[in-house]
């Protein structure tokens, strides 16, 4: 038995696993023995690998315990770190912590094609091709990934935009196809100081590409990175003949693609309206003033109002979520129920920082999947609500995305909350939401505010609510 | 036994590129949206097999500099497998208990 057919058997078995784990991972019922089955075949993939070490090329042999224990150094640091960090991250923060992972796998990609372009190991125009553009893929996808990580983790709160923004750049692609080219027409034999030129315009493009673009849009821009990201892999996978990076990369490369379509489409924008247009940056001049006021409430009254209603819809946002308050809402929640009061969860897709996030934030509070509805299926049930109430979300219910055409949420779907007969929104002051629009949900004349930490509102209404119960 | 490794050149990798990537629409094309995210986190993970890739490079190296990329190659790759491994596992972990809780 030699060591090239156990590799390949290897990668076969590998392959079948990520794609039946995968499969497995897109049913609730299954999706934990998925990331399982997916996370064996990873681990049997990397094994293999090892056996490389009997069969490196000659030129190579006298390096190969440094080598050896080099990647041994690597794999242990990487695994390590990302390991404890991941095991860390708190919920809320998941978002940009698969951006973080997301760049590190594109940085990868990077790097294998750095290795075969400067030490001209690419065998034909097509290989070396494919090597290029896996390398500007996966750099654009690693620096693109990292702005993107420190924007939602508020590192980076400044929005770069400035009217010669595109130009610039299309310039910088210019730039990179020009590079690309010239090297592909050379057969890869160029200076050192092109490759790096390359690879130095390819990160400041994807910086470039993210900065611009608002940090309610960084989902769908994530999204785009993973799936990219997974076409770096599946090109460099060509380029080193490995079958398991070919596949792997390209499911996810294709599959990210179609979760990206499906994550622009819930917020009513195509993929290029979320990359080029500058979004929010002239809210603010074309917005009219609303009329009106915004009437607060006592988080106590709100909460003995909602103990004598019939049904109760919740329309949940980020702000419930950093606010830690999911618990303490399910609990205000069990005690509605056990009142007799019907009460639901309604999830706009994008409610959270990505598409099902809420989803997460919620089991994690152990609420149960019965009473949670997404938006199409419960829009309609609004208009017999006796309350709805808002906590932390803004956007996702905001009226100007139905009737008002110059606001930059104009047509995305929104939750019906202002059909409701009375509406609650718990907010921590008057401020604007993420995209920075304007809310005329807040001045309805149904609408009250609560305004104050969502976690203490919720702990107010559940109080008001038991000691209603003490006094019978 | 004598075996040497298929090259997986032209046509037959254009094969593999395409019905990989049909798997990878048809699998995510029916999932519902409150798993999105876990998917998401998952398919990251999936890439993170890009380690396998950076593990050869970094063996077969022969100079200081691929040396140096190549460990930075893998260190990168093993932080995008293990942390997209665990935060998949992470959230896909609370999805069990709330599943069997639905029907009383």
């Amino acid at each position: 038995m030699n060591a090239a057919l156990l590799i390949d058997a290897s990668y076969f078995i590998a392959a079948f696993l990520f794609i039946y784990g995968l499969k497995r991972m897109s049913s609730p019922v299954t999706a934990r023995s998925g990331i399982v089955v997916a996370g064996s075949g990873m681990v049997l993939a990397v094994l293999a690998s090892f056996l490389y070490t009997l069969d490196v090329n000659p030129a190579a042999q006298p390096h190969l315990t440094t080598n050896i224990s080099l990647a041994v150094i690597a794999l242990v640091l990487g695994l390590g770190w990302a390991w404890r960090s991941g095991k860390k991250v708190a919920m809320t923060e998941m978002p940009q912590m698969v951006a973080l992972y997301n760049g590190m796998g594109g940085g990868a990609a990077a790097a294998i094609a750095a290795i075969e372009l400067i030490g001209y190991k690419t065998h034909g125009s097509i290989s070396l091709t494919l090597a290029i553009l896996g390398g500007v893929i996966g750099a654009v996808s690693l620096s693109g990934s990292l702005i993107a990580w420190a924007k939602l983790d508020g590192r980076i709160s400044k929005t770069l935009r400035f009217s010669g923004l595109q130009a610039v750049n299309g310039s910088l692609l210019l730039i990179l196809l020009a590079l690309g080219a010239y090297m592909v027409s050379q057969g890869g034999a160029v200076a050192m100081t092109v490759f790096i030129a390359f690879f130095v315009v390819a990160l400041i493009y994807g910086v470039m590409m993210t900065m611009p673009i608002g940090g309610a849009d960084m989902p769908v821009v994530i999204s785009l990175y993973n799936a990219f990201t997974g076409l770096a892999v599946g090109f460099e996978g060509y380029v080193l003949n490995n079958p398991a990076l070919m596949i792997a990369g390209m499911v996810v490369g294709s599959a990210g693609s179609l979760l990206t379509l499906l994550m622009a489409k819930a917020m009513n924008r195509s993929v290029a309206n979320v990359l080029f247009s500058n979004f929010g940056a002239n809210g603010d001049e074309e917005q009219g003033e609303i009329a009106g006021s915004q009437k607060p409430v006592d988080a106590a009254d709100a909460g003995i109002n909602m103990r004598y209603a019939s049904k109760v819809i919740i329309a949940p946002g980020y702000g419930l979520a950093v606010a830690q308050a999911q618990h303490k809402l399910y609990e205000l929640v069990k005690l509605l129920q056990d009142a007799g009061v019907d009460v639901k969860f309604a999830i706009h897709p994008v409610a959270g920082r990505m598409p099902g996030h809420m989803n997460v934030l919620l089991a994690e509070a152990g609420v149960p999947y019965d009473i949670i509805f997404d938006m199409e299926d419960i829009n309609a049930e609004f208009k017999e609500a006796d309350v709805a109430i808002v906590i932390g979300a803004n956007d996702t219910v905001n009226p100007a995305a139905r009737s008002n055409k110059s606001s930059p949420i104009y047509g995305m779907p929104i939750l019906n909350v202002d059909q409701a007969k009375q509406v609650y929104v718990v907010k921590r002051g008057q401020g604007k939401g993420y995209s920075g629009v304007e809310n005329a949900l807040f001045y309805a004349d149904n609408t009250q505010m609560v305004y104050g930490d969502a976690q203490k509102v919720m702990v107010a209404m559940v109080q008001a609510i038991k000691s209603l119960g003490e006094s019978h | 036994m004598d075996y040497t490794t298929t090259v997986l050149s032209g046509f037959v990798a254009l094969y593999i590129f395409m019905l990989a990537a049909f798997a990878g629409f048809e699998i995510i094309g029916r999932v519902p949206a409150i798993l999105h995210t876990p998917l998401m986190s998952g398919s990251n993970f999936i890439h993170g097999i890009v380690v396998v890739g950076a593990l050869w490079a970094l063996l077969n190296a022969t100079s200081l500099p691929e040396q140096i990329i190549g460990f930075v190659g893998v260190l990168l790759g093993a932080g995008n497998a293990a942390g997209g491994y665990v935060v998949t596992e992470r959230m896909l972990q609370m999805f069990k208990p709330s599943g069997k809780k639905v029907k009383e």
